[in-house]
């Protein structure tokens, strides 16, 4: 097992910064609202640790909190912005966003040079990026010190995102994805929770995107182009995007799916590719549907009394 | 006749929507009492849907006001006139198919459910107390209505008489002063129509006004205090329903003219 663990760490290392993300764009997609702009925060984080760290000896837990806020700081205006709009425009405007960040990452120190005087002064480094020094990571039980960061991440999120789920908010979001309007005449804000679930799953994103810079080392704006975002929604629609398990799953897969397809060499990609297309055209639900889950129940538990119908 | 009170709850005044070219209304009128089912009838394409979704917050008013308790609700957002005490249902059941029958009838009883976001989060007792509330008064709103049994069904997974009764209990949940039925009856056998009117009558008891769009005549005619119809947009007769019943235009409208 530990052997297991320590031959895959970079992969496993993936997986949970995939789920990650596939978990800050299913917040939004259980709410009904298409938003790509994922890849976009992803980029915000993992910026904002890279060029904290590189500039300054601030240590990467104060990073990581100043990328998740400057993530919700930017998705509150951004939000209030877009979500007046819904489906393919509320996905293109969001895929917009992603191309702004992406092309100010490229550009940005050219944004520097208009606030300093040192024209030596190099923080984005272009397309190049930044890139950030190895440091031998130490072991502490079992599992290396930078992948402990992105476990505990991913199971408070986890945390929190089961906690909505079965509380008001989690039933709230689920009237607005079913008929915003018979939510509106019970009261529902929707443009309030709307906005609510777009500033989280920005913030999850910013934050998978800053405990990614230690994984990935080499912060480039070609990492968040158009096809991040929308691996990170393949997550949330293979897995399911009705419940949190969704994500977890489809990033699981996701991740995997290609390591372990491997002794295909080749054809692999074509494998991979096949893979994803059946499962989409026989679970719509995603691997997580309850249809599912109800067979397995009935499969290993015995059965209950008759439930009234 | 129903004595007159000095300040009706709904209020219409001179209403009009206008979709294009076509006038789905004009210059509409009527007052609501408090307390009172009010029927609101007329053929198909009267205009009867148009003004209910414009009580309810979903279309905006061409002219007019709508006053609520004394109060100008026209121009508010859905949410906001719900908060005023506006519940509904919908000519096409509405309910959230995915979620099950319980769930549909607390997210009424939203507005009164309490606890932050953090709250909630760190499972607090306040949270926590007030999703037990939420869930004990939608139970006693399902008992009442004779569908406890059905609590835990999602709601895509019922009849239709029973979606619109718990779309009914969901209207209910937000604890309105006016209630807003558009065809309740539609799809409903005559026992189960029955069954509705003797419990929006029992409804009457505590209080609640109604505005009732209903194709079934007997029903109306047996429940409303008040009786407006509307034709083409514009409010032909008002009364108490022996009066409307014999009043020439409704006959007209409804049958025809030679």
């Amino acid at each position: 097992m530990l052997e297991f663990v320590s031959n895959n760490i970079s992969t496993i290392n993936f997986i949970l910064i995939n789920i990650a993300l596939g978990l800050s764009i299913y917040i939004t997609l259980a709410t009904g609202l298409l938003s790509l702009s994922n890849a976009g925060f992803m980029a915000i984080g993992a910026y904002t640790v890279a060029i904290i760290s590189t500039q300054s000896n601030i240590p990467f837990i104060v990073g990581l909190m100043a990328a998740i806020a400057l993530g919700v700081a930017l998705a509150l205006p951004i939000g209030m912005l877009v979500l007046g709009l819904r489906d393919i425009y509320l996905a293109i405007a969001t895929l917009g966003f992603g191309e702004i960040v992406r092309i100010i990452a490229l550009n940005g120190d050219k944004v520097v040079h208009l606030f300093s005087q040192n024209r030596e002064l190099i923080i984005f480094n272009g397309a190049e990026g930044i890139t950030l020094t190895y440091r031998t990571p130490t072991i502490i039980l079992g599992l290396p010190d930078t992948t402990w960061p992105i476990l505990i991440y991913v199971i408070v999120i986890v945390y929190i995102l089961a906690t909505l789920h079965n509380s008001r908010f989690g039933r709230i979001l689920a009237s607005i994805r079913q008929d915003e309007t018979a939510a509106s005449t019970l009261g529902v804000n929707v443009v309030h929770y709307k906005l609510l679930a777009f500033v989280l799953g920005s913030a999850i994103a910013a934050g998978a995107g800053a405990l990614s810079a230690p994984i990935v080392r080499v912060i480039d704006p070609h990492n968040y182009v158009f096809s991040r975002g929308v691996d990170i929604l393949a997550y949330a629609v293979l897995g399911g995007m009705t419940h949190w398990v969704g994500p977890i799953l489809g990033a699981t897969v996701l991740t995997s799916l290609p390591e372990a397809l491997r002794f295909l060499k080749d054809q692999r990609d074509i494998v991979n590719g096949l893979i994803i297309m059946l499962s989409i055209i026989y679970l719509p639900a995603g691997l997580a549907d309850p249809r599912i889950w109800g067979l397995f129940k009935r499969l290993v538990s015995f059965p209950k009394r008759e439930r009234v119908s | 006749m129903i004595p007159e009170q000095p300040k009706p709850l709904l209020e219409i005044r001179n209403v009009a929507r206008v979709f294009g070219g076509l006038k789905a209304l004009e210059n509409v009128s009527f007052n609501v009492p408090r307390g009172a089912i009010c029927g609101l009838i007329g053929p198909n394409g009267a205009g009867k849907t148009t003004l209910i979704n414009m009580i309810s917050g979903l279309g905006p008013l061409s002219e007019g006001a709508i006053l609520l308790d004394g109060q100008l609700i026209s121009g508010l957002a859905p949410h906001k006139i719900a908060e005023r005490g506006v519940g509904r249902t919908f000519q096409n059941i509405r309910l959230f198919g995915d979620l099950s029958v319980l769930e549909n009838v607390i997210l009424g009883h939203h507005l009164r459910q309490r606890g932050t976001l953090i709250e909630t989060l760190l499972r607090l007792p306040r949270s926590r107390s007030s999703e037990r509330d939420s869930r004990t008064a939608a139970l006693k709103l399902l008992a009442i209505l004779g569908m406890e049994h059905l609590a835990n069904v999602q709601a895509r997974a019922l009849s239709y008489g029973d979606q619109r009764r718990v779309e009914i209990a969901r209207a209910l949940a937000l604890g309105p002063s006016l209630l807003l039925l558009d065809e309740p009856a539609a799809g409903m056998n005559s026992t189960e129509t029955d069954g509705l009117c003797e419990f929006l009558l029992s409804l009457r008891e505590s209080s609640l006004t109604i505005l009732i769009i209903e194709h079934d005549m007997d029903m109306i005619m047996r429940m409303s205090d008040l009786v407006v119809v509307l034709n083409f947009g514009l409010k032909i007769a008002e009364g108490p329903p022996d009066f409307v019943r014999n009043e020439p235009h409704v006959i007209e409208a409804y049958l025809g003219s030679e």
